[in-house]
C-alpha cells in the first residue's frame, strides 16, 4: 500500500508543479491584457495570436539574461533568499485542495497533494517564513535602497499577517476545523451555505478585511510602495537579475494564487456550486464557454484587425469543444468542482489585477495606520461578534 | 522511518545551535536560529504536537525572530570584535559545560531508557484538544499572559518612541 | 527499531540548552547573547513536549504555548532596550556597558 501511496503522491506533484508553472507564466499574461484593456490599449499583441506565446518569450530572456553576482553582496545570504521566497510561496500551494476525491486508475484519491489536518494554520505558518526571503534580500544586497525596501516589505507583511489571521478566524467559529478539506465540505449545499454569506453572521466583514490584507501581504497595488519602480529603484530586488529576479515574481503570484485559493476556501465554498446540480448547475460551464466561443466566432467573421481572421475562429472552435467536454458524464464528476473552484480563484484574482489597473498606491505610513488603528480594531470586533453570535445560537 | 526523520533533523538543530553560539556576526546567529526553530517543530510534529509545531513556526520562527532580524539590521550590527573574549574563561568554562551536559544526559538515560516515540503515537495534541484545555483548565494563566503581552506592547513601545522634544 | 527512545530527545534538549549556555555566558554581542537565550527556552519547550507525548496529556504542550507567549513579550522589551541602550552607548559590546553612569 505505501508504494501506490508515494507514486500516486509524485504523480500528483508532478501534475501540480507543471500545472502551477505554466499558470503563473500565463497569469502575467492575463494581468498585462486586464491592464492594458483597462488602460484603452492592445497589450501584448504580436508575439503569437493574441500575444499567447509572450510569458514564453519573456522565459526565454530571463533566462538567457546575464546573471551578475555583484561583488559588494553578502554572498549566502544573497543566493538563499530567492530560493526562501520561491520554496514557501510553492510550499502553500501543497495543501489547497482542488477538488473533491476522484478516482484514478482504480485508485481513490484526493485532488490535493496532502491534507493536514491543521491546513490553515500551515498556510498561515509558511508565509510567516516568506518574509525572509524579502528581508534577507533586502539586506544582502548591501545597497540603500534594496535595505529600505526590504524592511519596509517585511514591516508591512508582518504587520497585515494580523488581521488576516483574525479575519480568518472568525469562518473558522463557524466551521468549527482547522482541515481545508472539511472547510469546504462543511459548506456545501448551495450558495446560502458559503461561509460569506452562512451563519448567524455573514462573513461579509471578514471576507473584505481578508482580502485587504492579501492585497497587502502579496505586496500587490495599493500596497505595493517597497518594490514600486518609481520609488526606490525596485526596492528589494534591486541587485538581482534573471532567475533570481524570476524567482521573486513567480514567488510574487504563486502567494498571490495561495491567498486567493484561501479566500475560496474559507469564504466562498471552495468548489460547490451555487445551486444543487439537480437544478442545473452542472451547464453553467457548457453554457459560458459556448457563449465565449460564439462571441470569438462572431468576432472571427467580422473582424477587425486583419490577424483575427484565423485565430479567432480558431479559438471560437476551441472554446464549443471545451463546453462540449463538459457535458461528458465521465469527467463530470471531477471537472465540474474544478471548473468551481477555478472560477472562483480565477474571479478573486481578476479583481487583484482590476485594483491594480485603478487604484493608486498608498504612502508607507498611511498604510501602517491603516493597518494598525483601522483594520486590526475592526477584525478584533467582527471576531468577538462573530464569536458572541455563534455561541448564543448553538445548542 | 522515524529514527531517520529524528536523526536528520536533530542533528540540523545541533549544528545551526552550534553555530548561534560560534558566528560572528549576529545575522548569520539569527538565521540559524531559525533553522533550529524549523528543526524543532518537525520533531514536535513527530512527537504529536500539531498545534504546538504551526505555532512554533508562526510565532517563534515567524514573528519573534524577524524581530530580532529587523533589529540587527536596523542596528547595522557589525561582526563581533575579539578583544573582549578571554581565552581563560573559555579554557574553564568549556569543560564545566560539557560536566554538565554529561551529567544531564547520564540522568536522562537512567530515568527513562525504555519508552519510544513512535509518529502518530499520541493524537491528543491537535487544535480541539489544546483549544479545550486552554479555555477551561488554563484560562487563568491565559488571561495573565494577555496582560503580559499588553504590559510588553506598551512598554516597548514607550522604549522606543522618539522623543518627542 | 521502529520508534525512537523518549532519552534521545530529553538528551537533544540538554545538547540545546547546554549550547544555549555556553553562548549567553561566552558572547560579547548583546542581541547573541538574547538569541541564546532564546536557544535554552526553545530546549525547555522540546523538554515540555516530550514529557507531554510520555504522559499521554496535553498539559505540556499548553506549558510549551505559555513559555512561548512570554518569550514573545521579553524578546519584544528586551529588543526594544537593546535599542535604547544602543542609542545611548553606541555599542553592543556588553563589556562597554558596564556602568550606569553615561
Amino acid at each position: 500500500m505505501l508504494d501506490s501511496f508515494i507514486v500516486i503522491s509524485l504523480i500528483k506533484v508532478f501534475v501540480v508543479f507543471a500545472v502551477l508553472m505554466t499558470t503563473l507564466a500565463y497569469l502575467q499574461w492575463v494581468e498585462r491584457k486586464v491592464i492594458a484593456h483597462i488602460q484603452v490599449r492592445p497589450g501584448p499583441y504580436r508575439v503569437g495570436p493574441h500575444g499567447l506565446l509572450q510569458p514564453l518569450a519573456d522565459v526565454i530572456k530571463l533566462i538567457t539574461k546575464e546573471d551578475l553576482v555583484p561583488p559588494y553582496v553578502n554572498k549566502p545570504l544573497y543566493l538563499a533568499a530567492p530560493f526562501l521566497a520561491i520554496t514557501m510561496a510553492l510550499l502553500s500551494i501543497s495543501v489547497i485542495p482542488f477538488g473533491p476525491a476522484i478516482q484514478v486508475a482504480g485508485h481513490r484519491t484526493l485532488m490535493q497533494l496532502t491534507d493536514l489536518n491543521i491546513g490553515v494554520v500551515f498556510v498561515l505558518a509558511v508565509s510567516s517564513m516568506g518574509v525572509y526571503g524579502i528581508a534577507l534580500a533586502g539586506w544582502a544586497s548591501n545597497n540603500k535602497y534594496a535595505l529600505l525596501g526590504g524592511l519596509r516589505s517585511s514591516a508591512q507583511m508582518i504587520s497585515y499577517e494580523l488581521p488576516m489571521s483574525l479575519a480568518i478566524a472568525a469562518p473558522l467559529l463557524i466551521s468549527n476545523t482547522l482541515s481545508l478539506r472539511e472547510l469546504v465540505e462543511r459548506q456545501s449545499g448551495s450558495i446560502l451555505s458559503w461561509n460569506v454569506l452562512h451563519g448567524p453572521f455573514p462573513q461579509v466583514i471578514s471576507f473584505i478585511i481578508f482580502l485587504i490584507a492579501a492585497f497587502a501581504e502579496t505586496n500587490r497595488v495599493p500596497f505595493d510602495l517597497p518594490e514600486a519602480e518609481n520609488e526606490l529603484v525596485a526596492g528589494f530586488h534591486t541587485e538581482y537579475s534573471s532567475m533570481k529576479f524570476a524567482s521573486f515574481f513567480m514567488a510574487e503570484y504563486a502567494n498571490m494564487i495561495t491567498v486567493s485559493s484561501m479566500a475560496t476556501l474559507l469564504f466562498l465554498g471552495g468548489w460547490v456550486a451555487p445551486w444543487p446540480a439537480q437544478y442545473g448547475s452542472s451547464l453553467v460551464p457548457t453554457l459560458i464557454f459556448a457563449i465565449a466561443g460564439l462571441v470569438a466566432l462572431y468576432h472571427g467573421v467580422n473582424f477587425s484587425r486583419k490577424r483575427d481572421k484565423y485565430t479567432l475562429p480558431a479559438f471560437g472552435v476551441i472554446f464549443l469543444i471545451i463546453a462540449a467536454v463538459f457535458l461528458l458524464p465521465m469527467v463530470q464528476s471531477w471537472l465540474l468542482p474544478l471548473f468551481w473552484f477555478c472560477a472562483k480563484t480565477g474571479m478573486i484574482l481578476f479583481a487583484f489585477m482590476w485594483v491594480r489597473g485603478t487604484l493608486p498606491r498608498f504612502r508607507y505610513d498611511q498604510l501602517m495606520s491603516f493597518t494598525w488603528k483601522f483594520l486590526f480594531p475592526v477584525a478584533m470586533l467582527n471576531l468577538l461578534v462573530t464569536g458572541f453570535l455563534v455561541a448564543w445560537t448553538t445548542k | 522511518m522515524d529514527v531517520i526523520l529524528f536523526l536528520v533533523f536533530a542533528i540540523i538543530a545541533v549544528v545551526c545551535a552550534i553555530n548561534v553560539v560560534v558566528q560572528n556576526h549576529p545575522i548569520s546567529s539569527a538565521i540559524s536560529l531559525v533553522g533550529v526553530m524549523g528543526s524543532l517543530a518537525i520533531l514536535y510534529l513527530l512527537l504529536g504536537a500539531e498545534f504546538i509545531a504551526a505555532a512554533q513556526v508562526i510565532v517563534y520562527a515567524g514573528a519573534i525572530m524577524v524581530l530580532f532580524v529587523f533589529v540587527i539590521m536596523l542596528l547595522n550590527a557589525g561582526a563581533e570584535t575579539r578583544k573582549g573574549r578571554s581565552l581563560m574563561v573559555q579554557a574553564v568554562g568549556v569543560p564545566l559545560a560539557i560536566a554538565l551536559l554529561g551529567s544531564l544526559a547520564f540522568f536522562v538515560q537512567r530515568l527513562y531508557p525504555r519508552d519510544m516515540v513512535h509518529f502518530g503515537g499520541f493524537q491528543g495534541g491537535s487544535a480541539l484538544a489544546v483549544g479545550r484545555a486552554l479555555f477551561t483548565t488554563y484560562l487563568l494563566p491565559f488571561e495573565i499572559t494577555s496582560i503580559l503581552v499588553l504590559i510588553a506592547i506598551v512598554g516597548a513601545i514607550v522604549l522606543a518612541r522618539k522623543e518627542l522634544d | 527499531m521502529t520508534g525512537v527512545p523518549v532519552s534521545w530527545f530529553l538528551t537533544l534538549s540538554a545538547v540545546l540548552f547546554v549550547l544555549g549556555v555556553c553562548g549567553f555566558l561566552f558572547r560579547r554581542n548583546i542581541i547573541t547573547v538574547f538569541m541564546s537565550i532564546e536557544l535554552m527556552l526553545n530546549a525547555v519547550n522540546l523538554t515540555f513536549i516530550t514529557f507531554s507525548y510520555q504522559l499521554k496529556q496535553v498539559n505540556g504542550h499548553l506549558f510549551a504555548f505559555f513559555v512561548m507567549v512570554v518569550a514573545a513579550a521579553e524578546a519584544a522589551v528586551g529588543l526594544a532596550i537593546i535599542l535604547t541602550v544602543f542609542k545611548n552607548r553606541n555599542t553592543l559590546n556588553i563589556d562597554e556597558v558596564n556602568s550606569m553612569k553615561n
